[in-house]
């Protein structure tokens, strides 16, 4: 192993930046936010990273490595040739603040436009395997990296239009607890906008707890709008043939 | 000072954590003008890393459980140098504020009958700890989270509090610059709640994330206000020792409630050996009883026989495991085995463990399905903190609540684990309630002395104005290397004293420190304000710890082994003289006489 890592770390903010490159020592299990950690010791105590845990369960230092979404605190060095040049961009989706930082304030306002959770009257018990549906979902960490990498954010910038997979998924949560009893469908077809997602699973590849945000949270929400607003013939015909 | 933008509010929570969002709830809900200042995004505090659970006496897996038991235990835990009044509360309260919780949506693991799931943890008698799987802590947060979204409370993010504003002898607000711009903006507030939790950056081995930067505890001091137990700093018995960047991350004690078992570089259970008088006939004296007890907890029975002693309190297992180290019994890399491999089925072990499963296999290419992990004591908890009334969370300085780690008294000498979450609801609930009422007793908003905002925004600017100095990141290595070599988890006379003197050093190179760039969003700044605190508060622990003539709890005196009867009947304070850090002996509160027959063995 080499014991030096070459890193090229971009600097500035929105308007204007650069890649800058960097050399760092190596040191035994190193994960990238390791080698940004020590740029900012040796180099430029001013490079702007956001990082809290360092353990992969607060979802503060998401950030693009060689173009790929990433946990940094979660992402080894040695998984990358030991010549290997890595770069670290800030997510593309958000206005850049500075260097690595960028404004997710924008996640914070969608998350207030949905109805908080409303709990049945009376009995409250209820089974791991009903918890199960739901607690894949809680898993969440707010990362961003789902919002990140979808398309309808990334490259159309629908943001008034469209919640993003982290909202649908905090959605999912709510519609499947087992003990809720407030009604999101509307909401979800117009201001969440959950017909814009065409299922391309972007989201559910880049999910650092792995939860199946397509398959698990989208597509049941989808298929609960469309149940409820459209189509009466193919509402019979799904129950018909019940292929959920 | 016109050049400041100035916010006023009744009642102004410093931090985001637990505790804060919880104060916050009840604050507003009581009808208070609510903002919470945190330093990072919201949802992103220290309480996302807490994993094994929130304690409560829900009783639902064992009927024996219940409020006067969770009590003793706390007490106990802690070698009752805790305020009784603040572990009755808590226990009392806990189960409430958990149901609470499921009110609001969190989604607690589930017994076969559908209530609440307990599990087993150090020092617990019972049962008692609710949870979901090993991320509990994440549960926590964004069930608090989201149900604030909805309680009309501002939030004020990536903005740090560099002073607590005072006038005519009590709160009247506090100073805080926006991280982003680097603009300061003044907080006029009625009361103040702080609930910004810890201090385990100032040790270099910690499970802490860069916000425990001893920001409340400072704050506080600086203020006028006591602090209390300040020589209690737990270290988690089992944190990860390899490889080097990871060293520090927790693992679950969740791990060993499970049936995990530690074993040193010879495969023997050395927790048989280290069972202290204290807890003599509680746990089991041989394998096969332990191995019974989570047979028993595994099938979902009441078990028969007595725990193993992988079970003990935080402090117990963690000096147990550093002497395995020092006798030459430990692991590769520096600490003992930790093994659940051998006694759970891999399915069941990611299914109850996950977040460990994959922290392992990420981070240290194990995999804890097959092999054992290493572990040794990381710095985790701060015991020690603002002195609070207990009933309101009220500081010494008037309008200047506390609540959760920052606040003391609660856990005395050393926490139970589990007990954490739940003092954060408990009391995090009481400071916005008491904060509340407190505020609207005032008509106006109390004066902001001009004088204090110009002379901190002056001070802070300094590290720009430096033309020649030192980085801060070298400062901040240096302060943590030494705390952990001579203030760590075992101390004696010289080597605190000789910590002193390095405080001053590093003191002095602290004041010359320098940073390059501009205010805005500069970590370097940041970082070279934050070592303020940590430089003070590290050195009330060191002169706290040096007083402290014996050992207790978390507090371990090389040359004062054992517990002294005297010293039990005293807590420690320390407070600002002018400039000079005082410690000095007060009273234990009286326990009264119905609870302390609940003390008796």
């Amino acid at each position: 192993m080499s014991n030096v890592t070459t890193l090229q770390i971009y600097r500035g903010d929105n308007e204007s930046g650069e890649m800058v490159e960097y050399q760092v020592p190596r040191n035994p299990g190193m994960v990238v936010l390791d080698a940004v950690h020590k740029v900012q010791s040796i180099h430029s105590p001013d490079l702007a990273v956001r990082w809290n845990c360092k353990a992969g369960k607060c979802g503060s230092c998401s950030a693009e490595v060689n173009g790929k979404p990433k946990l940094m605190c979660m992402d080894r060095l040695n998984k990358y040739p030991d010549d290997a040049t890595i770069s670290i961009r800030p997510m593309k989706t958000f206005p850049i603040v500075k260097d690595l930082v960028c404004d997710v304030s924008w996640n914070y306002e969608v998350n207030k436009k949905i109805p908080a959770f409303k709990i049945r009257k009376g009995e409250r018990k209820y089974y791991q395997y009903e918890a199960d549906r739901v607690q894949e979902f809680r898993k969440c960490i707010e990362c961003f990296l789902c919002q990140n990498v979808c398309h309808v954010l990334r490259e159309h910038q629908l943001k008034d239009e469209f919640c993003g997979p982290r909202f649908l998924v905090r959605v999912a949560g709510l519609e499947m607890h087992p003990l809720d009893t407030e009604d999101r469908s509307e909401l979800l077809k117009n201001e969440l906008g959950v017909g814009l997602c065409n299922i391309t699973k972007c989201c559910t590849e880049v999910c650092p707890e792995s939860i199946a945000i397509t398959d698990n949270a989208i597509i049941p929400l989808k298929e609960r709008v469309v149940d409820r607003f459209f189509d009466p013939l193919g509402w019979i015909a799904r129950k018909l043939f019940k292929k959920t | 000072m016109d050049k400041y933008t100035t916010l006023q509010y009744d009642v102004i929570i410093i931090g985001a954590g637990g505790s804060g969002l919880r104060a916050a709830i009840e604050a507003s809900r009581n009808g208070a003008k609510t903002a919470i200042i945190c330093k990072s995004l919201l949802g992103k505090a220290h309480t996302v890393m807490a994993e094994g659970g929130v304690a409560a006496a829900l009783a639902n897996l064992d009927d024996r459980d219940n409020w006067k038991v969770h009590f003793r235990d706390t007490m106990k835990g802690g070698k009752y140098l805790n305020h009784w009044r603040m572990a009755q509360l808590h226990a009392q309260e806990a189960p409430d504020r958990v149901n609470e919780l499921e009110e609001w949506g969190a989604v607690f693991d589930r017994t076969q009958d559908g209530r609440i799931l307990q599990r087993n943890f150090g020092g617990h008698t019972y049962p008692r700890l609710a949870h979901v799987g090993d991320r509990t802590g994440l549960e926590l947060i964004r069930t608090l989270q989201d149900k604030g979204v909805h309680d009309g409370i501002d939030v004020y993010m990536e903005y740090t509090v560099r002073r607590i504003l005072t006038s005519e002898g009590a709160v009247s607000g506090c100073l805080a610059y926006q991280r982003e711009t680097g603009r300061f903006t003044i907080f006029n507030a009625k009361a103040l709640v702080i609930a910004t939790g810890g201090i385990g950056q100032c040790w270099d081995i910690t499970s802490n994330s860069w916000e425990y930067t001893a920001d409340g505890h400072a704050l506080a001091l600086w203020a006028g206000a006591q602090l209390l137990d300040m020589e209690f700093v737990q270290f988690h018995p089992t944190g990860m020792v390899w490889p080097p960047s990871v060293r520090g991350t927790l693992i679950t004690e969740g791990v060993r409630g499970e049936g995990g078992v530690l074993k040193n570089s010879e495969g023997k259970r050395f927790m048989f050996n280290n069972v202290p008088e204290m807890y003599k006939g509680e746990f089991a004296d041989t394998e096969e009883e332990a191995n019974e007890w989570v047979k028993s907890v595994v099938a979902n029975k009441i078990p028969k026989v007595r725990r193993p002693p992988e079970l003990l309190t935080r402090d117990v297992v963690a000096r147990a495991i550093r002497k395995e180290v020092l006798e030459g019994r430990g692991s590769p890399h520096g600490g003992v085995f930790l093994d659940i491999a051998s006694r759970r089925p891999a399915a069941e072990i990611i299914r109850k463990l996950p977040s460990m499963y994959h922290q392992f296999k990420e981070l240290a290419d194990v995999d804890i399905t097959k092999e054992p992990m290493e572990v040794g004591p990381t710095c985790h908890y701060m015991m020690g903190g603002v002195k609070v009334d207990p009933e309101t969370q009220e500081s010494t300085l008037t309008g200047l609540f506390a609540a959760g780690e920052v606040a003391a008294g609660l856990h005395g000498s050393n926490r139970l684990g589990g007990n954490s979450l739940s003092d954060l609801l408990v009391f995090g609930k009481r400071a916005g309630e008491y904060a509340a009422a407190f505020a609207k007793k005032m008509t106006d908003y109390p004066k902001v002395d001009p004088d204090q905002v110009n002379e901190t925004v002056k001070g802070s600017k300094k590290p720009f104005e430096q033309t020649e100095g030192e980085n801060p990141y070298s400062i901040s290595e240096d302060l943590k290397k030494m705390m952990q070599d001579k203030v760590g988890i075992v101390r004696t006379e010289s080597e605190l004293k000789e910590a002193l003197g390095e405080l001053n050093k590093l003191r002095e190179r602290a004041n010359n420190v320098k940073v390059g760039g501009n205010v805005q969003f500069n970590p370097g700044w940041h970082l070279a304000l934050d070592l303020r605190n940590m430089l003070d508060i590290s050195e009330v622990v060191t002169k706290a710890a040096l007083v402290r003539q014996e050992s207790r709890g978390a507090h371990t005196r090389e040359d004062f082994p054992g517990s002294d009867p005297e010293w039990g009947k005293v807590n420690l304070i320390a407070y600002l003289r002018g400039d000079a850090i005082e410690v000095e002996k007060v009273p234990l509160p009286i326990v009264p006489p119905e609870l302390k027959e609940l003390l008796k063995d």
